[in-house]
């Protein structure tokens, strides 16, 4: 298996990125700590360091990329890429994972314990009698005060269309790459990042009619916090997604990829996939059920 | 399998391997270098371990008599808070990743690590980190002061530094799975021809497990803190009962990482002291593949036992007892394991170096936290044992004379393959046993103190649990001041020693670093070893 992979072992020069990367990571997180406590400047730093991320990753990026398309890849290189790239998407679903968790603990336990339910009876007795464990609920104190929830089968329906639809154009594009036909290729990846955008614009439209129209918060409880906190890191996830296959859509321009060889139309493939598949989990148990 | 294999830079030739070796500070600054790379880790961590030790020594002073004698209690608990975060996070963790990148290459015939770059990456986010975290103690609010396991709604009583500490959290965490992704990736994937996976060292083994470990746990982390972060500054009600949340549901996300994460911290020494013993015993390990079952049952064990830490908080009789002998089962391949340690040297022609006596005392007193463990498993009478001292002794033993042991005796072992040159015996064996007697002085009594009902974190306690607090902080001292004979010892092995060390280093050894000249050359492997019964560590297992 091993000899064609092995017959070039490929060691990078030493690289400089990492370290720009470091202070603008820094840079950030810190100023977000500030922004956080109210400070006026922070809001500027945290932009300089996201800044100072985006030059790390441009010049990173495009120094892999230089070399990949000068040849100097092996397969096996590309085998560490692809491994680093499943892994990285198996710790992102672990980060949802913890949110959904969040999500299942209190409508399965927390919430009905508030009510009165199995060992929460006593809280209920004494502090919140008479609270009505339903869901969707903003506890017993109704924080955020009244609120109504986005309906499953309006705008979220028409998203997840959209969103499969582009699971669907960016397999197209997968396979005009591989027939080398750039044009398709290049057609269905504009048509998936258009697809997300629209996804995302449909996505803001949404928080402002919960924010104007529904009362529905981030304040507004429980509900309020499960329900933006999975839909808004799932809506950057699509986001970044969508950005990357932009990059993606013009390398292809550029004559970037190779019929047997294009990991990274690949990997911002998967990632795609990866971000359906969450919105999948999201529409069945955040909307409809 | 023959091959003939180049190491390839830019261009495909090798000629110039120092081109790419800057001096001075942009060396160690920009460096791809599985071995520079591995350097920096375990110089941090070490400079680490001594800001925690202070913090330790800090605790124990307070702790020395009874009443408030040196520090203010809100100081008190940002010293506990801090120490343990910077241990675990900045200490032990990265001490590990550092063994990773010097011995994993070298051990599995490959020429760096996977992902260069990245690497160099995950450990520059480090110092970064770790100088958020530290300058929240200047911070007016003070740093954390919660415990490590920042429980709500304590954690979001405090000020100004909390967002400071769950963004450095974030960024070790980042660290933490950039550096996973790339140890599975080495792993899998630069093997030598030959290294089939049942040939690997159980070092490389244990952190294969511990990667997929931390990849999985790490993100989970980043959310329960992320949920604080939210619940302190953005109103949401994540553990706020009034708004249909639960605090306990943060203490059930914690520790879903949380107890994978001390599998993180010790597995990798089991894996160290899997490659001791038996250079030591000049004996092959005992049960190679039993080794690496029983480190896989345990990760996966190490999933479903979380609760054990909330036997108290109140839970379902079913929940209770499930998770009690969940945990109680964990114990089975852990014996297996200590059971394959000592059957290894049974009868074995052993000799006591330094790196032997560490690998041994780790055997004898992880034993016994992992003992006590057993007790704390026990749901009814973790009733009367939580969160009293012998909740410390326990962790303790594990964590110091277990994982910190550990990566001694792996210092111990690889430093002539690191510098070429053979450390002071003498003194390593005196830091071994100064260290060996005074880490006793200092957890053992805790035992006692815990049984008889003094609670963890306070800065004062009551008179009769006076005498047993004096011994432990006498021999917390004595372990803190012996831990600067190790640095001397590095010191002196790096830059003053002159018995140069040869290839095999030790008489017994026996694994492909060991094929290697001492010090082990810039870039590791230009063409991929063969693998043969003599190169490989388990020659005796049948494959
Ligand atoms: C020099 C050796 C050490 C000494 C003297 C020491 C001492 C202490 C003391 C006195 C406490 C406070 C207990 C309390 O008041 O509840 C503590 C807590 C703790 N230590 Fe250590 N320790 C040492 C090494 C370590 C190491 C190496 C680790 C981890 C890898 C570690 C992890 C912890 C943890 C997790 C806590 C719990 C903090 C909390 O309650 O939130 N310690 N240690
Ligand atoms: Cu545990």
């Amino acid at each position: 298996m091993a000899q064609h992979a092995n017959d070039s072992y490929y060691v990078p020069h030493s690289t400089k990125w990492p370290i720009i990367g470091s202070v603008g990571m820094a840079l950030m997180m810190g100023s977000a700590a500030y922004w956080v406590n109210e400070s006026s400047v922070a809001p500027w730093t945290f932009l300089a360091g996201a800044l100072v991320l985006i030059y790390m990753m441009f010049g990173w990026f495009g120094e892999v990329i230089r070399e990949s398309e000068s040849g100097m890849y092996n397969s096996q290189v590309d085998t560490s890429f692809r491994m680093g790239m499943l892994w990285f998407i198996a710790s992102e679903v672990m980060f949802f994972a913890a949110f959904f968790g969040a999500l299942f603990y209190a409508r399965v336990l927390a919430v009905p314990w508030l009510g009165g339910e199995g060992a929460g009876a006593f809280t209920n007795e004494i502090l919140w009698q008479g609270y009505d464990a339903v869901w969707p609920t903003a506890g017993p104190e109704d924080l955020g005060g009244p609120f109504a929830v986005v309906p499953a089968f309006g705008v979220p329906f028409v998203n997840t269309l959209i969103l499969l639809t582009s699971g669907l154009t960016v397999t197209l594009a997968h396979h005009a790459l591989k027939k080398d036909d750039r044009t398709k290729l290049i057609g269905w990846l504009l048509a998936t990042v258009a697809l997300g955008f629209i996804f995302v614009a449909l996505q803001i439209e949404e928080y402002i009619v919960a924010y104007q129209h529904l009362g529905l918060t981030l304040g507004s409880g429980i509900y309020g916090s499960t329900f933006f906190m999975l839909t808004g890191f799932h809506g950057m996830h699509v986001s970044l997604g969508a950005i990357m296959l932009a990059v993606i859509a013009i390398r292809a321009m550029r004559g970037h990829f190779k019929p047997e060889h294009h990991f990274g139309f690949e990997a911002v493939a998967w990632y795609w996939h990866f971000v359906d598949v969450v919105w999948l989990g999201l529409f069945i148990f955040v909307y409809v059920y | 399998m023959s091959m003939e294999t180049t190491l390839s830079h830019d261009t495909p030739a090798h000629d110039d391997h120092h081109h790419d070796k800057p001096r001075g500070l942009a060396r160690w600054l920009y460096t791809t270098n599985h071995k520079d790379i591995g350097t920096l880790y375990l110089v941090f961590s070490l400079l680490m371990f001594f800001i925690g030790g202070s913090m330790a020594m800090i605790i124990r002073a307070e702790l020395f008599m009874p009443g408030l004698q040196l520090v203010e209690p809100e100081f008190f608990n940002q010293m506990t808070t801090m120490h343990a975060l910077i241990m675990v996070f900045g200490a032990v963790m990265p001490a590990w990743v550092g063994f990773a990148n010097w011995m994993l290459p070298m051990m599995i015939g490959a020429p760096d690590m996977a992902l260069p770059r990245m690497n160099n990456w995950s450990f520059w986010i480090l110092p970064f980190a770790f100088t958020m975290l530290l300058s929240t103690l200047f911070m007016d609010s003070g740093g954390p002061a919660a415990g490590w396991t920042l429980y709500p709604p304590l954690s979001l009583q405090g000020g100004q530094s909390f967002a400071f500490v769950v963004f450095a959290v974030h960024m070790m965490g980042i660290s933490s799975i950039m550096g996973s992704i790339n140890v599975i990736a080495t792993i899998l994937n630069l093997r030598a021809p030959g290294m089939t996976l049942l040939r690997m060292p159980l070092f490389v083994w244990t952190w294969l497990i511990t990667a997929f470990l931390l990849i999985m746990v790490m993100p989970v982390l980043a959310g329960a803190v992320t949920m604080l972060l939210t619940d302190h500054f953005f109103g949401t009600s994540f553990f706020n009962a009034a708004g249909g949340g639960d605090p306990v549901m943060f203490q059930h996300i914690f520790w879903f990482f949380g107890h994978p994460e001390v599998y993180i911290m010790i597995l990798p020494a089991f894996g160290v002291v899997s490659e001791i013993i038996p250079t030591f015993a000049r004996k092959p390990l005992f049960g190679y593949s039993a080794m690496v079952y029983a480190t896989a049952s345990i990760a996966f064990l190490s999933f479903i036992v979380w609760a054990h830490h909330m036997f108290t908080v109140g839970m379902p009789l079913t929940g209770a007892l499930f998770f009690m002998y969940a945990t109680m089962l964990i114990a089975v391949p852990t014996g297996v394991k200590v059971f394959n340690w000592v059957s290894t040297m049974w009868k074995g022609s052993m000799t006591f170096e330094t790196p032997m006596l560490f690998a041994i005392a780790f055997v004898v007193l992880f034993t016994i936290g992992g003992l006590s463990g057993l007790m704390l498993a026990i749901a009814s009478v973790d009733l009367q044992y939580h969160d009293t001292y012998f909740v410390v002794a326990h962790f303790h033993y594990v964590l110091v004379p277990g994982s910190v042991f550990a990566l001694m005796a792996g210092a111990y072992y690889w430093l002539p393959k690191w510098t070429g040159h053979m450390y002071s015996e003498t003194w390593g064996k005196i830091h071994f046993w100064v260290s060996a007697i005074s880490v006793n002085i200092l957890f053992f009594p805790q035992h006692y103190l815990g049984l008889a009902g003094m609670p963890r974190r306070i800065p004062d306690y009551s008179t009769q649990f006076a005498d047993f607090n004096m011994i432990s902080s006498i021999g917390g001292f004595i372990f803190g001041a012996s831990q600067l004979i190790f640095v001397g010892v590095i010191v002196h092995c790096v830059y003053k020693s002159r018995q140069k060390a040869t290839a095999q280093v030790w008489e017994g050894a026996k694994g492909l670093e060991w094929t290697l000249p001492s010090p082990a050359p810039y870039h590791t492997f230009d063409t991929p070893p063969v693998i043969d019964e003599t190169t490989i560590a388990h020659a005796h297992s049948r494959h």
